[in-house]
């Protein structure tokens, strides 16, 4: 973990954030500090409320209660200020079927009202950066979805924001492109760029983010960087053994610092004592398990449930 | 593009043809105007409404909900304000060339008399934003393209049949002609049927202040609706 040691400039600053539609409160009274140079994770189940938080703070959905900086900025009344020095990648693709990758990036700058000959510098030193050089003059239609994905990103890119958001930016895709993606942010945090970011992929908060926070039906349920929510919520080691057997089960749940759960057909022991949990596994030789570290997807399930989502 | 040019050029041409043509050989004069000329400076008109009706109705729809476009634009410093007057001047450069080019085939044909008619070319700007100043209030709370049929039906199809392009607003039944005359298109008709055939326009100024009012009152109204359906 990275100790910040130098006074942190806030980038965005959120207090008692509350978004009602009717009588609904979609998010509810939520606090986010995001400061230069993080890379901050919201992550949650569908529903809980991540996208309208990211809209209100473009000014894309009025605020029902609370405050909300951005840059120093008050929202909304600084909307498009604060667009203007933002970058979005949006959840689903809107890039502009009618234009080509490049064409999409020119008419993209002229809307934050850059000229033509800084544009095409820019486009050229983004397109490689996402490894589009090649696709330059294809139209959107016959883009893979990995690539549409990374055009997005060097449209976020293309008027040089201060605060990159990225909602849900590597959802549907192969891990190549993934791999890719996480890749070029990291890449971007090293140039001084702040990110916020949305997923529920919780391997992508666990590499990519310095503080997340966990939100589950408008609200914040947990918040810290990975490794402290690991430690906070979950045991060090996780068992999953394919069967459940009672009386191994027993005497398991008898360790000190052990609990475990039973899912399907599958038991889920979270415990410090390993050493006691595999001699006690390796007493019946023909068990199937497996033994990995505590994971943020432990503290995910642990904190929002198990019931499915939609 | 193809498809685009066949609807905004090639109906209002096959009405001039046809109508023109065939029809004005039993008319003769309306006001001792030929009919082909009555006929087209009706049409040139009809060509810009179309145009920019079309436009603002399904190309809008088509950005603003299965494309999500405007989305795009709202993450960048724009506003609802600034997308809609960018789609009212698109839609009223589109009704320009349309109109425009209806007014050259009519000129080759003989039916342009008088060279006041390349002053209608402003005017077909104008009636671009007008057009789709209204459209635009219907795009904002559509759910799907279906609804466009009332607007086409109910609104533009009546204005085309009773507005002037065909046979003079005074034929109409008393109880008929004043409405007819208070709708948009008859206001650009009265102005680029004497552009186009010679003759005065009568009340120049109320007609372009109507035409001017009709595009604000769409303006406005647009801007409102589709700021409340985005922007939530």
């Amino acid at each position: 973990m990275i100790e910040q040691t130098q006074i942190s400039t806030p980038i965005i600053q959120a207090e008692k954030l509350v978004k009602q539609f009717g009588q609904t409160e979609v998010v509810s009274a939520i606090d986010i500090n995001v400061s230069k140079g993080q890379c901050f994770g919201i992550l949650g189940p569908n529903g809980a409320g991540k996208t309208t938080t990211i809209r209100m703070m473009l000014g894309q959905s009025p605020i029902s209660d609370g405050q909300l900086t951005i840059f120093g900025l008050q929202q909304p009344q600084n909307a498009a200020e604060i667009r203007y020095r933002c970058g979005v990648v949006p959840q689903q693709d809107n890039l502009d079927p009618d234009f080509t990758v490049s064409e999409n990036l020119k008419i993209y700058a002229r809307y934050f009202g850059m000229d033509s000959t800084q544009i095409e510098r820019r486009i050229e030193q983004l397109l490689g950066f996402v490894e589009l050089t090649d696709k330059a003059n294809t139209r959107i239609d016959s883009l893979s979805g990995g690539m549409k994905r990374r055009l997005s990103i060097a449209r976020a890119l293309i008027n040089n924001p201060e605060l990159l958001i990225l909602d849900e930016p590597t959802t549907g895709l192969d891990p190549q492109v993934r791999h890719m993606i996480w890749a070029r942010l990291r890449q971007l945090k090293k140039y001084g760029k702040t990110i916020l970011l949305t997923t529920h992929y919780l391997e992508e908060a666990e590499r990519l983010c310095d503080m997340l926070v966990i939100m589950d039906k408008g609200r914040i349920i947990a918040q810290g960087s990975p490794k402290q929510l690991i430690l906070e919520y979950v045991e060090p080691h996780v068992f999953e053994i394919r069967a459940h057997v009672k009386s191994l089960s027993e005497k398991i749940g008898s360790l000190a610092n052990t609990s475990m759960e039973i899912i399907g057909d599958s038991t889920y022991v979270y415990t410090a004592e390993q050493n006691s949990v595999i001699a006690l596994l390796q007493s019946e030789p023909e068990l199937e398990y497996y033994h990995r570290p505590g994971n943020l997807e432990d503290v995910f399930l642990k904190l929002t449930g198990r019931e499915l989502r939609d | 593009m193809g498809p685009s040019l066949l609807i905004n050029f090639g109906e209002p041409f096959l009405y001039l043809l046809g109508l023109g043509f065939g029809l004005g050989q039993f008319v003769g004069d309306i006001n001792g105007v030929p009919y082909l000329v009555f006929l087209a400076s009706g049409m040139v008109a009809f060509s810009a409404t179309n145009t920019a009706s079309f436009e603002a109705l399904y190309s809008v729809f088509t950005r603003m909900v299965p494309q999500r476009t405007y989305e795009a634009m709202l993450a960048t410093p724009l506003t609802v304000d600034d997308i809609v007057a960018g789609e009212m001047l698109w839609c009223a450069t589109k009704s320009l060339i349309s109109g425009t080019a209806i007014l050259v085939v009519a000129a080759l044909l003989g039916a342009v008399s008088s060279f006041s008619a390349v002053l209608v070319i402003p005017i077909l700007f104008l009636t671009g934003l007008c057009f789709s100043g209204l459209a635009l209030m219907m795009t904002a709370v559509s759910r799907s393209y279906d609804f466009f049929n009332y607007y086409m039906t109910l609104f533009i199809t009546p204005m085309f049949l009773f507005c002037g392009v065909f046979y003079p607003i005074e034929t109409l039944p008393d109880f008929l002609e004043p409405v007819a005359r208070n709708l948009p298109l008859a206001h650009t008709i009265e102005l680029t049927r004497p552009l186009i055939a010679g003759g005065t326009i009568d009340n120049p100024l109320l007609h372009l202040l109507a035409l001017s009012l009709f595009a604000l009152v769409g303006y406005y109204i647009a801007v409102v609706l589709i700021r409340r359906r985005l922007i939530i």
